[in-house]
Parts: structure tokens; sequence; C-alpha cells
């Protein structure tokens, strides 16, 4: 998995609550089985025109020249609800974006979030607001600082600090390999389910 | 110390604690569909990992498989076939039960788990799918995970979890006719918010819970997803020892004693300590309907649409206007004033056999509206098996409904269908979001009876009249 390096990026606001993974990657949008080729499609319904065309719609803040590099998201409540799809966390890598700034997450998103070095970060509803209101006066001058080891967001000469468990912190910043750690626990996983084995035979099926 | 049901199964699953409120927690099944199973296992064999436990992993296609009768591997969805082809053969290669186009096991994953016996109370169940909450009706511990993380349960047979908070739903009171377990999962949600139950194992319990049969259970458990929970599940009780007996993969003759012994004990203790506890009267519950584009959004069948303009918080406030505009309709607006393209009864949510049958009792007799686009799909093989045994297949089609192979299908795009643009829709199925059914389509979730009879007037209706006899 990608490590997160700290960015000093354009952060691009996209403040409406209950966000959804098929909102952020479309199920019609997936036609391989790859997490690469799906930047194209982020956000597919509300960035382009007609259904199914490739014609930008003017108004959608991602088509917007000043956030063509932008690499953090601010979001409103419960963002990445919805679907487990991981797509939606690979299409948000692929644009570009490194970093999703939001009040709260959905469970599933977050935790797919960690497993790819997409950082998540939990800001209060005010802090995220004041974020995305300085980012729509001036992108370029605003830009945004995120520093995962200092655990903080700067922008605007103002500094937000944010809360990660020291697990997912460690994930992120090293890029381990989550199997082969589990891996070496083997030998204990083994023993657990062969005393487990014996409490609840009729939990264990032969293929 | 008086445990909840919750810390039992975790407990009795926890391998090894690894600090920081994080557990590696023994899996006890992986079930993978075709959308996001077949990455998970190519990565594993680019990997050079094979499958700790292949008896333990089941492959269910539901996703991109077609639904109309007569259908093989071809899928309107784009690129589709290939995900059904690498689903199967990666199945073949790592030695893996797979439940085929063509097998009567074949059905929507979170229905024919259940129905196989492959969920078992106290069981550890994952699926990279967001519903898998479904199975903890069975008293299971099932909670949806991505692709990455099927690839470790896969590998290791275990994951690594971040324990999630308790919390405890007690529903009182007894349900009025017409109201279901849909209904009591839309008021709650509506109540509390999409995200009501975030980071919480949620236990639902109450008299109105444990008087639901056992697919109604699997209704409410399936939507805790959609109020923010890690998973929804409730206590085993005689019900659920009732449906468990004698499916395929449940215990058979030597160990099933043993194994009700052992779900005897799966039970919150008295005193047992939630982080959040709410409880709520079901008897004055109604059929629900959403009005808007996320489940929360969601009110009595005879009511009319909020005013934005009476809510204080501006988030919400500007989440309504907008769900409003896409919607088009507006403060004020009778839900039964509005006309309908569509109506669907199907998903996870409400297609197993006792949805069906209600569904039909509404039907019986009766012609879907013209200009509406009905259609059903049984949320499994046996299911539509059992249903056609019943005649209920006659009466959907009759009445004027498609009648359909089973999958996930219209739910959102799986089979590569959805509603025409900007359709209205009234839905059994489990997600209201924008463009999830068709482009700009307006999907109002519900239950089976209420679509079945608002299928028949062509707008949205109230079931309840045609329950007390009067038309």
């Amino acid at each position: 998995m990608k490590r997160f390096e700290d960015i000093t990026a354009v952060a691009a606001p996209l403040m409406r609550n209950n966000i959804d993974t098929d909102a952020i990657i479309p199920s019609r949008e997936i036609s391989g089985i790859s997490k690469a080729g799906l930047g194209e499609a982020l956000f597919a319904g509300w960035r382009y025109g007609e259904p199914g065309s490739r014609k930008p719609r003017a108004d959608f803040i991602l088509n917007r020249a000043e956030y063509a590099d932008a690499q953090v998201l601010l979001a409103g409540e419960n963002f990445g609800c919805g679907s487990s799809r991981e797509h939606a966390v690979w299409a948000l890598q692929e644009w570009g974006f490194r970093a999703v700034i939001a009040p709260s997450f959905g469970a599933i998103f977050y935790a797919n979030c960690i497993q790819n070095g997409l950082l998540p970060v939990v800001l209060d509803r005010v802090a995220v607001a004041h974020l995305a209101e300085l980012s729509a006066q001036n992108p370029d001058k605003n830009l945004l600082a995120l520093s995962l080891s200092k655990q903080t967001v700067m922008a605007g000469g103002e500094e937000f600090g944010f809360s990660l468990s020291a697990t997912h912190k460690k994930m992120l910043l090293t890029g381990q390999d989550q199997i082969a750690l589990t891996l070496e626990l083997r030998a204990q996983i083994l023993e657990f389910q062969k005393k487990d084995r014996r409490n609840r035979p009729w939990a264990y099926l032969q293929a | 110390m008086a445990r909840c049901l919750f810390e039992k199964i975790w407990q009795a699953h926890e391998v090894a604690d690894l600090g920081d409120g994080v557990s590696l927690i023994l899996v006890d099944r992986v079930l993978l569909h075709e959308r996001t199973g077949p990455i998970a296992l190519e990565n594993l064999k680019t990997a050079g990992r094979p499958v700790a436990n292949p008896g333990h992993v089941f492959c269910i296609l539901d996703h991109i498989v077609d639904t109309l009768p007569g259908r093989g591997d071809a899928t309107r969805v784009p690129g589709g076939t290939k995900f059904i082809t690498a689903l199967r053969e990666a199945a073949g290669q790592a030695g893996l039960t797979l439940f085929d186009i063509g097998d009567p096991r074949q059905g929507i994953t979170h229905v024919v788990s259940t129905e196989q016996g492959i969920a078992l109370p106290g069981l550890t169940i994952v699926c990279p799918d967001s519903h898998t909450c479904t199975q903890g009706a069975l008293g299971a511990l099932a909670w949806g995970i991505g692709s990455s993380e099927a690839e470790h349960a896969l590998a290791t047979g275990t994951l690594r979890v971040d324990k999630p908070k308790t919390m405890r739903v007690t529903f009182g009171g007894a349900l009025q006719s017409g109201v279901t377990a849909k209904d009591m999962i839309l008021a709650l949600i509506a109540k509390f918010s999409a995200a009501g139950a975030r980071g919480h194992a949620l236990e639902f319990a109450g008299e109105a819970v444990m008087g639901l049969d056992m697919e109604a259970r699997m209704t409410l458990c399936n939507m805790a997803v959609e109020f923010g929970a890690f998973t929804g599940l409730i206590a085993p009780d005689q019900k659920t020892l009732d449906y468990v007996k004698g499916r395929p993969y449940a215990p058979g003759e030597g160990d099933y004693d043993r194994a009700v012994r052992a779900w005897g004990q799966l039970a919150s203790d008295p005193g047992a300590k939630f982080d959040l506890e709410i409880s709520l009267d079901a008897t004055s519950f109604a059929p629900m309907v959403t009005w808007g584009t996320s489940p929360q959004q969601a009110m009595p069948v005879d009511g009319r649409v909020p005013d934005p303009g009476a809510e204080n918080n501006e988030d919400q406030k500007s989440s309504m206007i907008r769900a409003q505009d896409y919607m088009a309709l507006g403060p004020g607006t009778a839900l039964t004033d509005l006309s309908i393209d569509g109506a669907f009864i199907g998903s996870c949510t409400n297609s197993r056999i006792s949805d069906l049958r209600r569904a039909a009792r509404i039907l019986q007799g009766r012609k879907v509206a013209a200009g509406v686009r009905a259609i059903c799909v049984p949320g499994s093989t046996r299911v539509k098996s059992q249903a056609e045994a019943e005649g209920l297949d006659r009466i959907f089609l009759d009445a004027g409904f498609e009648w359909r192979e089973s999958g996930c299908s219209m739910c959102f795009f799986a089979g590569g269908e959805s509603f025409g643009y900007r359709d209205r829709v009234v839905t059994s199925t489990n997600r209201n979001f924008e463009s999830r059914q068709g482009p700009e389509t307006r999907s109002h979730l519900a239950s089976p009876e209420t679509v079945a009879a608002s299928a028949i007037e062509g707008r949205i209706a109230d079931v309840r009249k045609y329950l007390s006899g009067a038309k």
C-alpha cells in the first residue's frame, strides 16, 4: 500500500452530507477487475452532463481550473457511506486526492482509506466549513498543509489538530503489508483454531 | 461481569489483542460475489498466497448476472462477463464453493447465506459487501469490508478489527397491521439519522423485534449499515433454531444438540452495559416511505414532505433543499399525491418468500396501473422456486409485474439494467441515493406491500386500506 507523505495542496470543497460511494464511483462506471482506470469516472454523475457522456459540467467543483490540482477533498458528514466498494478510494486516489477531510465517514470507506494510504481526517463541522470557505475564497492562496506525523491541518494561518488511532497512523506512515504482519502470527492462529475446533466443530467446514 | 451478545461473540473469536483497541479476530466465513471478489482473489494469487480455509469461503453470483429468464454469462454491465468468469475461474483454482448461474443455490449473497445455513448463530462472517450485516439476524457477527480486507481474511482466516462500541435499540410494543420490519428500520433511521449508530455494533431487542419472523429480522439487520452501524445483530431464540435446523451447511445430527446448547448462551446478560441505548415504542409506527435521497429522509406514508425552512441545522437544511430539488417535490407535498413510473420488489432487504407472499396478497386480482413498469426479482433461485410452487409467480405476472431470475438487479444497475432518466420508483430496496437505480432516478424506499399497493394505484399508496378490506 502507499505511504502517506505530508502535503501542501489545494483543497476542493464538496460540502454535502452523506456523499455515498455510489456518487463517488457509480456502479455502471466500474468495468474492469482492476484498481486502475477509475479516476476518470470519479463523481461521474455530478461531473459530467447527460448520463453516459463525458462532457464536463461547468458548475461542478472538480471541473473548475483552480481545483484541477486539488489533493485534498473537503466534505460533509458521513462521507463514503453506502456500498463497500473499495473502488471509491481507488478512484479518489487516481484522480489525485491524497486526503479527505470531513466531520465523519462511513465505516467501511474509512477502513478502505487506511488500507490504501488515503488519509481520512476527521475535523468538526465548523472547522471543515471554515476550511471550505477559505478554499472557496481563494484556493491557490489558501493552500492546505496536512501533516500526518504532527496530526495537523493548516490553512489561512490557522491550525487544526486531528485525532487518528496510533495503529492507523502507523499503517499510513509505513505502508506496511498487513497480511504479511498477520501471517507472522500464523502459529498462534492455528493453535487458536485447534482449540476452537474442539468447542465448535460445526463451525469448521471442509472444502 | 455481565456481557452483551456482541461482546460474547467477539471474545470467542479473539485470537490476539493487538493493542490500541484492535484485535485479531477469527473469521468463520468469507463470502465473495463477482463484483468485489475477483480482485481480492487475483491479488492473492499474484502475491502467491493461498486461501487459508477454502472450506469457509463461498462464491456467489448476484451483482453482475443478468436476471432475465434464460440468462447465461452475458450481461449488460459494461465488461461484466469477465467479472463472472473471473470469479468462476478463481473459485475453481482455489477450491472454493461456487453457487453459479443455473445452480439451484444461486441468489443474492445475503439471502443465500442464511438459506443454506452458511450463516449460523455465533459465527463471524465477512464479505466485501456492505449489507453483510443482514446475517446478524441469526445472532452472528457479520460485517461488510472492502476488497483489501477480504484479501486479508482469505489469506489468514482472520481480520484485524477496531473494536466497535456497543449499542442496543429496543423496540417495545407490537406492530400494527401493514407495518413491517422495513418500516421499523426506516423510522429508526429517520429519527436518529443515517449516522446514528456510527462506530457501534448494534443489537436489536424488545417485543417488536422478537415478534418478527426470521426473514423480517433479516430486513431489520440489513439496514443497520444505513444507520451507520458496524453491524446489526439479534439474539437467537427458538425461531432462530427452527430456522437453522436442517439447512445444508448447518450442524448435522452429531453436532446439532451441542450447537444448540452453545447458541443458548448467545444473549446479552441481564445488566449488560451498552455504550448507547435507545428505546422506541413500535406500536405507533406507520408504513414508511422515503421522500429524499438518504434513508434518513423518511416519513409515514400519509405524511407531507417537511419544510427545510423549519430546520435549524444549516447542514440539514441544505441537504433537504438539495434532496427536494432532486426528487422534484417540495414542502407540503403529500407522498400519496406522487405518481410513479416504476415499482421494484427485490434486493437483500426484501425479496424473501415472506416478502413475496405479502406483496402477492395485495396484488391478487388486481392490475398494475398503466404506465408503471413493475418488476419482481426473487432473492434466490430457491425463493423463486418456492414462490412458483405456491403460484405467486402467476399473481405477479397476472398483475403486470415482470418475474425474474434471482440477483441484485435494479437495486443498483446490477445486470446492467436501471430505470429511466428521472423515473420515480417505489422500491423495496435499501438505498435511495442519487442515481442509484438509474440516471437521476427518484427512488422511494418502502416495504414490499407498499410497493405492491403503489404499483396498483400508479402513485405512492397507503397499503393499510388494502388490509382493512376497503378498496
